[in-house]
Order: structure tokens, then C-alpha cells, then sequence
């Protein structure tokens, strides 16, 4: 697994359980730029995993991978056993039943009230009497402490609240895990909070798999059982978050450190200063 | 020179692909057509929200069309002591062509460009993949009403436009002008073929409702998803639908008309 990582012997050896996310020799490039040049990476399940890197590294792009949204150049997603990429279109619709997912903006349907939102998967895909989903739903807006929001519409929720019911929405038909993209990115330190106890709550007492995508290192880490760091198209790094920290890849230092500068340089690359300034105007 | 036909090659496999992807996506949208029938409701709504949100403009733009019509016709024909035909060439005028063509133009600008920002900026906001991501395909939930709801109000917005033209013109031709009330109508009623005049119209209007709402929703769904490229696209909505209506018109018209 990760290539040379030093780590790699390390991550779920000890659990016998299949991963649930198997991902090998996974390329992908995009408008010419190889965004995933030959990843191997697992997601076990039952546990929070995060996918950490620097922006731009493709951790979005990875979690449009395994939901099938896009198509891989070369290599397999397998999910729960399942090679996403070779179901057809009504299968990966099947399937996609049983993830949620977390978008960076609450990608919450404007025209909806909160209750209809995250009523809307219930009634797409169940029969259920109308009793039945307003109580499932009343549970779920519990869940995230937004119950009495419910009459609101989309455009008068906090960015906080619009992704609490966002993943009011990802849990409504009680999927077997859940992608969070940039969950905490923007937030003010109590929604960040909330968000940050939400997602490992609801990952333990849904027994959900989780993958959480993102460059926030101190709220990611502290509820992450396992991460992975993407940078240039390759995992530089995975383990415990404790492992990461003791990490003395260059790389990870620089990331987790929040150095300015390093493998990831400051300046964009560019001819001398000298040339510049004394040279021909561009 | 080399450059120049590489670029223009280019453009031109480019222009292509847009092509090629704007007629899949209206061969996903006819084959999610049963969802329609399934949910009438997303229908209603749809064609409440391109149709009867339209009535206003179409309507006043149709009376005002109508005014103007009569006003220059009855200058024009009172020259050759004709006046009394007024009435036919007002309706003939609006039931051929300037009915369906105005009314798409209209269509175009008012429900065309918002079908496209609404569904760019789904895009943009990350709803249509929150929909793929709750097994919903987007194409059959959102595009497929929105498509049906402008075949379905295109004509109906044409026949109020001719219909209300034909009272602007005999507003300012009889109220104003004085001409016979039954011969503006009489001579209308005689001369207006129903099969040739009238269904003709209906299919023109029936075929720029497939276009303009097919151009708009393909510039909505295949904008690039940032504030610029939502308001591109509602640009190249308006010009595409305007330039597709007036072409096709010269073509239907000279299928239904010429010799």
C-alpha cells in the first residue's frame, strides 16, 4: 500500500475485516494535469479516515472517484466489494443509496424547506407513510440539534446550520458510509466544534465509515483514526495522526507544520528575479 | 498560417463535441420522459414557473405588436384603397410569423436565460451532484419537466400573442381609425386558412419551444460552473435561441409556404 510510505506496514493489519474502500493503481489526470498517478489506498470500515493535503492535491476529485462521479484513466475503486466504475447506470444509482456525502456547501436544494430537504431521499426512494417520514425526519434534524429549523428555507441558515442539515440529508436513509468534503472549511469555532464532535459521534453510534476530506490538520486529526497525505498526485504519507506528526517526511512536516515554505514552494515557479526586472517586459 | 488552421481545426472539434453533447443530453432528457407522467406535479410546476410567468411580457408585447401592425398597415393599404383588408393582414401577419417568431424571441430572454441560470447555478452550488450522490438523476428530475413545460407553454404563449395582437390591430383599425367593425373581422374569417394559416403556426411555435428550451438548458447544464460562466452561458442562451429561431423560421417557412 502508498508506494514507498514508510508507514505502510503499519495501518489495518490489525483488523481482519475487508476494507471497505479498496483503491489500486488508481490514475487520473484532467485537462492534461495527472491529478492521481497510481494511488493504493484503503478505507476500513467502522472508523474515520481523512484525506489530508494541501489544495488543488485532488482529495475532492478522489471522493468524486469512489462515488463513481467520475471515471478513473486507469486502475479500480472497489466499494464494499463492488468495482464502482463497472456498475451500470441504474446499479451505481442503487448503490449510491447506501453513501452520503457531505458537500463543501451544503449543496442543500433551495427551493426546499430544511424538513423537505432532508425528507427528499425518504420520499425518492422509500413508500413510507407521511407519518412515518416526518418522524424520521424530526430524528435526523435531532441528531445534528436542528429540529426546531426545520420551517426554514436554505437561504436563512448559517453556513454551520446549511451543513448540519446537509448531513441531516446524507443520513436519512441510513447509509453504510459517508464522504465529507471540506467539512469545517469557513466555519467560526463553535460550528467548527459541533461539526468536528457530529461527524465521530454519528460515525460510532450509526457504526457509519466516514473519509473526511480535508486541509483543516487540528480539527481532522483530532477525530481521525487513520489519514492518508496526498501531495503531487501520490500518498506521501498515512497512519495514526500520531504516527503523521512523528512523520519526518519533508513533505508531511511541511504540511502539518503549516510552513510557508518547502516541497511546497512559496514562490510559483518563474525565471530569476534579476531576468525579470532587468530583462524584456512579458 | 500553420497555427491559424491548427486553431481553427481545433474550434471546429470543439464546436462539434458542444454538439454531439447537446444531442445526447436531449436524447436523456426525451428517455427520462416517462418521469413526467410519473410526477405530473414537477410538470404543473415547471410549466407555471416558464409558462404562465411569461403571460405578462408575451401578452403586452403582443397587444402592443398588434397596435403597431394595424397602425402601419392601415397607412400602407388606405394607399391602394385596400384598408378593408386590414384585418387579414393583421392575422395573417401574427398567426404565420410574427407570432411564433416573436413570441420565441420573447421566450428566449424571459424563460430561456432564467432556465439556464437556474440550472447553472445548480450546478455551481454543487445541487445537481447532490442529487447524483441521492441516487436522483438529475436529468430526469430537473431537465426533463423543465423541457416538457417549454414544448408545452411555447404554443399556448403564441396563440395568446396572435390572439391579443388581433385585438391590438382592431383596436387602433376600427377604434381609431374607423374601419368597418365586420368587414375587419368578416374579411378575416374568409380570407385565414386554418390548416394553412393557423396549425402552421402552432408547428412553428411547437419547434421553437423544442429549441429554445433545449439551448437552454444544455448552455445550464454544460456552464462552467463559476458566476462567469453561468452569465455566459445566459448570454449564448438568449443569442444561440434568438439566431436557431429566426434561421429555422426562413427553412419552415419556406417548406410550409413555397412552392
Amino acid at each position: 500500500m502508498a508506494g514507498s510510505c514508510p508507514l505502510a506496514a503499519l495501518p489495518f493489519a490489525m483488523t481482519d475485516a475487508p476494507p471497505l474502500v479498496k483503491i489500486r493503481g488508481l490514475r487520473f489526470s484532467r485537462s492534461g494535469r495527472t491529478i492521481f498517478d497510481g494511488i493504493d489506498l484503503d478505507i476500513p470500515r467502522g472508523k474515520v479516515t481523512a484525506i489530508m493535503g494541501p489544495s488543488g492535491t485532488g482529495k475532492t476529485t478522489l471522493l468524486k472517484l469512489i462515488s463513481g462521479e467520475l471515471t478513473p484513466d486507469a486502475g479500480v475503486v472497489e466499494v464494499d466489494g463492488q468495482d464502482v466504475h463497472r456498475l451500470g447506470t441504474d446499479e451505481l444509482y442503487r448503490f449510491r443509496m447506501r453513501m452520503g456525502m457531505l458537500f463543501q456547501t451544503g449543496a442543500l436544494l433551495t427551493d426546499l424547506s430544511v424538513f423537505e430537504n432532508v425528507a427528499y431521499p425518504l420520499r425518492e426512494h422509500t413508500r413510507l407513510p407521511e407519518d412515518m417520514v416526518r418522524k424520521l425526519v424530526l430524528m435526523k434534524l435531532e441528531a445534528v440539534g436542528l429540529r426546531g429549523a426545520r420551517a426554514l428555507m436554505p437561504a436563512e441558515l448559517s453556513g454551520g446550520m446549511a451543513r448540519r442539515v446537509a448531513l441531516a440529508r446524507a443520513i436519512a436513509l441510513d447509509p453504510m458510509m459517508i464522504m465529507y468534503d471540506e467539512p469545517f472549511t469557513g466555519q467560526d469555532p463553535i460550528s467548527m466544534g459541533i461539526l468536528v464532535q457530529l461527524i465521530r459521534r454519528l460515525n460510532d453510534a450509526a457504526r457509519l465509515s466516514s473519509i473526511v476530506v480535508s486541509h483543516d490538520v487540528k480539527e481532522t486529526c483530532s477525530i481521525a483514526d487513520h489519514a492518508y497525505v496526498i501531495a503531487k498526485g501520490r500518498i506521501i504519507e498515512h497512519g495514526a495522526p500520531d504516527q503523521l506528526f512523528a512523520s519526518r517526511s519533508p513533505w508531511v512536516r511541511q504540511f502539518l507544520g503549516g510552513l510557508p515554505d518547502g516541497p511546497v514552494p512559496f514562490h510559483f515557479p518563474a525565471p530569476t528575479l534579476e531576468s525579470d526586472l532587468l530583462g524584456e517586459p512579458a | 498560417m500553420i497555427d491559424a488552421l491548427a486553431q481553427l481545426g481545433s474550434r471546429g472539434i470543439a464546436a462539434a463535441r458542444r454538439l454531439g453533447r447537446g444531442h445526447l443530453l436531449l436524447l436523456a432528457v426525451l428517455r427520462g420522459s416517462g418521469e413526467v407522467v410519473r410526477r405530473p406535479r414537477l410538470l404543473l410546476q415547471q410549466v407555471f414557473s416558464v409558462g404562465v410567468l411569461s403571460v405578462l411580457i408575451v401578452a403586452v408585447s403582443g397587444v402592443f405588436v398588434g397596435m403597431v401592425l394595424g397602425l402601419q398597415g392601415f397607412y400602407i393599404l388606405s394607399q391602394f384603397g385596400a384598408e378593408a383588408t386590414l384585418g387579414v393582414m393583421v392575422a395573417a401577419s401574427l398567426v404565420r410569423e410574427l407570432g411564433p417568431v416573436v413570441t420565441a424571441l420573447l421566450f428566449a430572454g424571459r424563460a430561456g436565460s432564467a432556465l439556464t441560470a437556474e440550472i447553472g447555478l445548480m450546478k455551481a452550488t454543487e445541487q445537481l451532484s447532490a442529487l447524483e450522490m441521492m441516487a436522483v438523476n438529475p436529468i430526469r428530475r430537473v431537465l426533463t419537466p423543465r423541457f416538457f413545460a417549454g414544448v408545452i407553454s411555447m404554443p399556448l404563449l403564441a396563440a395568446m400573442f396572435s390572439a391579443l395582437g388581433v385585438i391590438g390591430g382592431w383596436f387602433v383599425g376600427v377604434g381609431l381609425l374607423g374601419i368597418d367593425d365586420g368587414t375587419y373581422w368578416s374579411q378575416m374569417q374568409t380570407k385565414i386558412d386554418f390548416d394553412k394559416d393557423v396549425i402552421n403556426g402552432v408547428i412553428k411555435s411547437l419547434v421553437f419551444g423544442v429549441v429554445c428550451t433545449w439551448i437552454a438548458l444544455y448552455q445550464g447544464y454544460d456552464c462552467v460552473p463559476t458566476s462567469e460562466g453561468v452569465s455566459r452561458a445566459t448570454t449564448r442562451t438568449v443569442v444561440h435561441s434568438a439566431l436557431a429561431v429566426l434561421g429555422l423560421d426562413f427553412v419552415l417557412t419556406a417548406l410550409m409556404f413555397g412552392n
